[in-house]
């Protein structure tokens, strides 16, 4: 039996598997989800209308055998942050769950027509529907437990009570293998789609499911074997290695020694009390408190496990995982050097349902715009709990950066199309700000990363501080990265490969063997870019144009601490990225 | 000459006893190279990916003047 595509119908609360049209069948992940967007949702329609659609696909590998750290579901729709399209994945527990029940993707749409709402439970045996009283209003740890104790080791994919309010900052939950939120397909608003069609939670049972056909067994083995020894040699992937021993947070202090750690709303690189929130200094709470643990894994079968848990102060397991870009949104960008006010806002905002970075982002415009000082840790917890409740205070900050600094007469605006930026700052690493200011996704770091080359070292060494080459580089990275997120396999398996020239060719023989697409390393940048003309094309359509491609203002005006630095890159070279589109 | 060292994450391996975000003046001799000051500390080359001086980054052949911050970065990325 080939794949499937499940289309889910919220109007007529129907659920139909239907063949996967010869367009479709040779993409996976984002660039299915992307193209499904594009080819079935109007770029003018209003995101949380009936027009939207909510599209999930795991990736080509994601299910396989043993095909390492490939646990990624991709979620697309368009957004209510951005208005234009919007990717979004995350790992747990979906992704494999999905794919072995043999479905290509996932198509939510309609609204039900009695204003109910549901959760859609699917099974080997079809999709039913429940009505989901019993789970309205909770947030997604009280969600996971009873959703967890009706269908046991099941992936639940859900929202908090951001996406049932459907603010432009909710994120979509799936659960990790200890059955807790925290793996977020977090940025742009998606939460609010999936709310928008009355859908509460899906969970996903795959007892009996058909699994993942290998086309060819040899070129998978190998690919798999290649790319597993890549990620198990390089001293970032490697057991005990940087990633593991410290998590993602390992790079606050590394950023803050570069001085581009965004610091009290982008207003300096340099935060004094970095070495608080760091992975360094997690580990050694970690330790000292006896619970909790670095190197956990987010979905089974990844053998890079930069995950973590954190404990609180009394040694009970709290939150799962203060990644560096929570520690630097709720901290640093707040001014607060505080891991357990970081742990207990990560915590709020895993059962509220948002995206920590939009999240700490808001709290410091917030600040910036005087509701509390910065450092105010006690005052911030508080307003999760407005955002909980839907006070209007709550709505305004759960709609994210731009509403806020609209609400509280902020000019410093760090949004690039609606969505803030992540944990690195443009003026001193100044790549990254290419792929913030082009990327049809808004603000992204994970968009194209050059922040490998700018600051880690990894696949060469470039000055962060230079404008030089950069609009060549970002486009590089995001075409590399629009693939790598069509495969399933974690972002994370880039920093090997791009060090070791085995494990790229095996991370696309895996693609290859599995899919049975005859594909090379030389095929990884075009269909990456294939991928991005079509979302780029979508925001066009949307009403975008070269002055949403657009740093903010302030970032040109204001010279930022440490290094004094401005952004300088020209509007030419920010319209060269994705001249090509146009030009082809 | 004085310059200020420190290391990051995995390298704090082997500066066991240095803080999480400290840092340590020592003395090396006028002319010496970042890869010396390395050296000096007993880090092994293999673990430094990138080095920085004074908040930017250098290379192992460069020499340090007086007063000098040097920080060794082992693999490190994230997101």
């Amino acid at each position: 039996m080939g794949k499937k595509i499940l289309r889910i119908n919220m109007t007529e609360l129907k659920a139909t598997y239907e063949d996967v049209p010869a367009e479709w069948a040779r993409w996976a992940g984002r660039g299915l989800t992307s193209t499904i967007v594009c080819d079935e949702v109007d770029p003018g329609c209003h995101p949380l209308g009936p027009n939207n659609k909510l599209v999930i696909a795991p990736g080509w590998v994601t299910g396989s055998p043993a095909a390492p750290s490939s646990g990624r579901t991709s979620f697309g729709a368009k957004s209510p942050l951005t208005g234009g399209i919007k990717e979004s994945n995350a790992g747990g527990l979906s992704g494999q769950k999905l794919a072995k029940l043999g479905l290509h993707a996932v198509i939510v749409e309609g609204q039900p027509t009695d204003k109910k709402w549901y959760y859609a439970v699917i099974t080997n045996d079809g999709v039913t529907f429940h009505e989901a009283d019993g789970l309205m209003g909770k947030g997604m740890y009280e969600v996971d437990d009873i959703l967890g104790e009706k269908y046991p080791k099941t992936a639940i994919i859900g929202i908090g009570q951001a996406g049932e309010m459907k603010l432009s900052n909710a994120g979509i939950s799936v659960n990790d293998p200890e059955n807790k939120p925290g793996r977020y397909a977090g940025r742009g608003g998606l939460g609010a789609i999936m709310g928008a069609r009355g859908l509460k939670a899906i969970v996903v049972d795959d007892k009996g499911g058909p699994g993942v056909e290998i086309a060819d067994k040899e070129c998978f083995t190998n690919g798999r074997k290649a790319l597993a020894a890549a990620i198990g040699e390089h001293a970032l992937t490697k057991k005990d290695g940087g990633l593991n021993a410290y998590g993602t947070a390992i790079l606050v202090n590394i950023l803050n020694e570069a001085g581009g750690l965004p610091t009290r709303n982008f207003s300096s690189g340099h935060f004094e009390g970095a070495a608080k929130i760091s992975g360094e200094a997690m580990s050694e709470a970690i330790e000292k408190r006896g619970a909790g643990k670095m190197g956990h894994g987010c979905h089974p079968g990844c053998i890079i496990q930069c995950s973590n848990i954190f404990p609180d102060e009394e040694g009970n397991e709290l939150v799962s995982a203060i990644e560096y870009e929570t520690a630097w949104s709720l901290g640093a960008n707040c001014g607060i050097d505080d891991l357990d006010y970081i742990a207990h806002a990560t915590r709020e905002c895993n059962d509220i349902g948002l995206d920590t970075i939009e999240a700490g982002n808001t709290v410091a415009i917030a600040m910036e715009g005087g509701l509390l000082e910065f450092g105010d840790a006690k005052g911030a917890i508080k307003l999760f709990d407005e955002i909980r409740k839907g006070t209007p205070l709550g709505r305004i900050l759960g709609q994210g950066v731009e509403a806020t600094a609209k609400a509280f007469g902020v000019h410093r605006v760090p949004t690039v199309k609606g969505q803030s930026m992540p944990a690195y700052e443009p003026r001193a690493v100044k790549g990254i700000g290419v792929t913030y200011v082009t990327t049809p996704m808004g603000a992204d770091h994970t968009a194209g990363y050059t922040i490998a080359p700018e600051i880690a070292g990894v696949g060469g060494k470039v000055d962060p501080l230079s404008n030089e080459g950069k609009g060549d580089l970002s486009l590089a990275f995001q075409a590399t990265t629009a693939f790598i997120d069509s495969t399933g396999y974690c972002l994370f398996i880039a920093f090997p490969i791009l060090d070791i020239a085995e494990g790229f060719a095996g991370m696309v023989d895996t693609v290859a063997g599995v899919t049975g697409l005859k594909i090379t390393g030389d095929d990884v940048v075009p269909l990456g870019k294939e991928i991005l003309k079509k979302e780029r094309l979508f925001n066009e359509a949307a009403g975008f144009t070269a002055a949403d491609d657009r740093p903010p203002e302030f970032m040109r005006d204001e010279f930022l601490p440490p290094h004094n630095v401005n952004w300088t890159i020209s509007d030419d070279v920010l319209d060269g990225v994705y001249a090509w589109v146009h030009a082809d | 000459m004085q310059v200020e060292i420190t290391v990051f994450a995995t390298l704090r391996r082997y500066m066991p006893d240095l803080p999480v975000g400290g840092s340590r003046q020592i003395e090396v001799q006028h002319g010496a190279t970042i890869g010396e000051v390395m050296h000096l500390l007993e880090l092994p080359p293999e673990e430094v990916k990138v080095v920085m001086r004074n908040h930017r980054h250098a290379e192992l052949d460069e020499t340090v003047n007086e007063g000098d911050r040097i920080a060794f970065i082992p693999a490190v990325a994230g997101g």
